[in-house]
């Protein structure tokens, strides 16, 4: 099968780049093969793309061949006693719910939206806000097919002796293309969680929060007012939840809302930031405490208004993740929030967690112990760049590192200081794929 | 029925519309009987279904564009217990410029989309009227009601399917059988079929919102159902444009 098409319509979820490419969406599993091949044959090489919610240009291939993977979303096989599914790399978490959660099973690790494929949260061996007690993604997976530009097809387990497996897992899809996935799903009685906010006012406190709440919750994250300077620098709200033992297994709904049409340019600036921020520390200290609340609610806030991400407007925006390791975590994030706070931009939603000690299986995972900080920037063109340099400085120097599903501009300095094992990984990239993300930093 | 799994055949399984229907149906515990042209494609999703919940799924390798004793065969695929519906989603765009220049095109697009179908559908009316239970659903086009130069051809097909099936529903009900007969228009669905065109905008419906009609039709409504709704207006205004001014459009 050809069928590639010349399209500009696939484009990052931060919309910063907007690339034309040639995409084919195979719907059979001999399509795919044929795809795969053919892409690889192309000068521009091919990459495999998902729901394309990576906000840089990790899922972007300029001028070359993109292979959509959502047609290919069928189930294979699903054991509601053991709870391990086997699927095309196309389906999406939305769908592994769904299927998993009538028979109380649940993926042990989902990122904040549903809206990822299986694929997808393999290539970027993604996290949740239960990183501490369960780890990455990667960590869940059994076995995994890799279809690679050469026409051969390996199936890899995490005790893969070629290394292989570890390089797929976060690897960014430039191993090959992950063709399916055998996944073990976590026990859960129903589909609530209990659920405790607890407002503070301070990065110690946060600390404090976090380093209590990691033994005793398997999900915390923090929402920080990102715009609070003086004695409100680093207040927030901190979020610990666990499964309910609540037996109703209520599943999700699509989409209520969506976003018509971007967004004016001028609808987030520091001004309305400040008022968002402000209100929104206010309204969550006030109702503060415990309750039951739905997966949904506390996972996929984000999914319940559709293109979300044409509220930054036509330029689009930016999203900021780091990690910083525990010893310096403190005080880089201290200066991280002084520097934004400064600046008057950051976003409504920014997030601070802290990441376990459990070791990643990828060679390019992103998590590692520390506490990681994700926030968006709506994109102002030169001065919103200037200001990440100086964040990249700060966590360059606390040896930290940034996340390439977030990144849309790090050069090849930031990007090899940060993943020490890219030397390990790149003698397993496929070289009929790349990626306009990998073409910028693996020189 | 008591106790028994619904058992639906489904006629061009792997369509788009198709799969997604029945993976509503696999939902419900459904037994699935899975005919099309290509066995790897219905084994793909024969798993699929039976990991979805369905308590049955069997894949039957069948060229539906060429029936041979459709009635014993469609018999068979109902099996001993009986079909609760019969689900015909296959059908070829085609190229409507090439059926212009070649007569072996145009006859392809007729035979496959009218011909055969037609033949299907009188098997299953007469079946289902035997039975004195089930539904058959056929799945229609938007562009049989009324001719236009992109794609007269494959729409005067569909256009005479349109009638076949509304003459069944008339017959079923009269006779009070107990089974019924569904068209389903659908207008522009987002499917491997329609991947050369431009897609998006807010006419595009996906193939679920197109299952979730014609599970409904299964149970009740009809005999026309357009899919989405809102078809059956954009339809009526077109079959009201005058031709003169109609004829001054390359619709």
């Amino acid at each position: 099968m050809t069928g590639f098409q010349a399209t500009s319509e696939l484009s990052s979820w931060g919309r910063v780049v907007r690339a034309r490419q040639d995409v084919v969406r195979p719907h059979w599993r001999d399509q795919l093969a044929a795809a795969v091949e053919e892409a690889g044959a192309r000068p521009e090489g091919g990459l495999a793309v998902g729901l394309a919610r990576s906000y840089g240009d990790s899922g972007l291939n300029s001028g070359g061949a993109v292979i959509a993977m959502s047609g290919l979303d069928r189930v294979h096989s699903f054991d509601p006693a053991t709870g391990v599914v086997r699927a095309d790399a196309g389906m999406s978490l939305d769908a592994l719910i769904g299927l998993a959660l009538p028979h109380g099973w649940f993926p042990a690790v989902v990122p904040g939206t549903r809206f990822v494929t299986l694929g997808g949260a393999i290539a970027n061996d993604v996290h949740g806000k239960n990183h501490h007690d369960a780890g990455t993604f990667g960590r869940h997976v059994r076995r995994l097919a890799l279809r690679r530009t050469d026409g051969s097809v390996r199936e890899l387990t995490p005790d893969d002796p070629s290394g292989l497996f570890a390089a797929t897992v976060g690897g960014l899809g430039l191993t090959g293309v992950i063709a399916w996935a055998e996944l073990q799903l976590s026990r859960w009685a129903g589909a609530f969680l209990d659920s405790e906010d607890i407002a503070f006012r301070g990065l110690d406190a946060f600390f404090a929060l976090s380093a209590e709440s990691v033994r005793t919750h398997a999900y915390t994250a923090a929402w920080v007012d990102c715009t609070g300077r003086g004695r409100n620098l680093g207040r927030g709200i901190f979020s610990r939840a666990n499964p309910s033992p609540d037996p109703r297994r209520t599943l999700h709904r699509p989409p209520r809302v969506s976003i018509p049409v971007d967004a004016p340019a001028a609808l987030l600036n520091p001004l309305t930031l400040r008022a968002f921020n402000a209100g929104y520390f206010a309204l969550k200290a006030a109702r503060a405490g415990r309750r039951q609340a739905h997966y949904d609610s506390v996972f996929f806030p984000l999914d319940a208004i559709g293109a979300w991400n044409r509220l930054y407007g036509r330029a689009g925006f930016y999203q900021y993740q780091c990690v910083v390791p525990p010893a310096s975590a403190r005080d880089a994030v201290a200066e991280l929030l002084a520097q934004i706070a400064a600046s008057g931009e950051g976003s409504v939603l920014a997030v601070l967690k802290t990441f376990g000690a459990l070791p990643s299986p990828g060679l390019l995972s992103f998590p590692m112990e520390g506490t990681t900080l994700a926030l968006d920037f709506r994109n102002r063109g030169e001065p919103t760049l200037k200001l990440f340099d100086r964040f990249d400085a700060i966590v360059r120097e606390a040896g930290g590192r940034l996340y390439p599903a977030k990144d849309g501009r790090i050069g090849a300095g930031m990007f090899q200081a940060g993943y020490p094992q890219l030397a390990a990984f790149a003698p397993h990239v496929d070289p009929g794929l790349t990626s306009n993300f990998w073409k910028r930093v693996k020189s | 029925m008591s106790g028994q799994p619904r058992r639906i055949v489904i006629l061009g399984a792997t369509s788009a519309m198709a799969e997604a229907t029945a993976r509503l149906y696999a939902a419900e515990g459904a037994a699935l009987v899975l005919v099309g042209r290509r066995l790897d494609r219905l084994e793909e999703i024969r798993a699929d279904l039976l990991a979805r919940g369905a308590s049955a799924a069997e894949a039957v390798a069948a060229d539906l564009a060429r029936p041979d004793a459709a009635a014993d065969q469609l018999a068979a695929w109902a099996g001993p217990q009986g079909a609760d519906a019969v689900l015909l989603f296959y059908g070829v765009l085609g190229d409507q410029a090439q059926a212009e220049r070649d007569p072996a095109i145009a006859r392809e697009i007729l035979s496959v989309n009218f011909t055969s179908a037609a033949e299907w559908c009188l098997a299953a009316a007469n079946l289902l009227e035997a039975q004195r239970r089930g539904a058959l659903v056929v799945i229609g086009s938007v562009a049989g009601d009324r001719g236009r130069q992109s794609n007269y051809v494959y729409g005067a097909a569909k256009a005479g399917l349109g009638v076949l099936v509304q003459g069944i529903a008339h017959r079923l009900a009269l006779r009070n059988t107990g089974a019924r007969a569904v068209l389903v228009k659908p207008g522009f669905v987002d499917t491997p079929m329609t991947d050369g065109l431009p897609k998006g905008g807010p006419l595009w419906a996906k193939p679920e919102a197109i299952a979730r009609i014609v599970r409904a039709s299964a149970q009740g409504g009809g005999p026309v159902v357009y899919a989405p709704w809102f078809w059956r207006f954009i339809m009526l205004i077109i079959r009201l444009v005058p031709a003169p001014l109609f004829h001054k459009r390359p619709l």
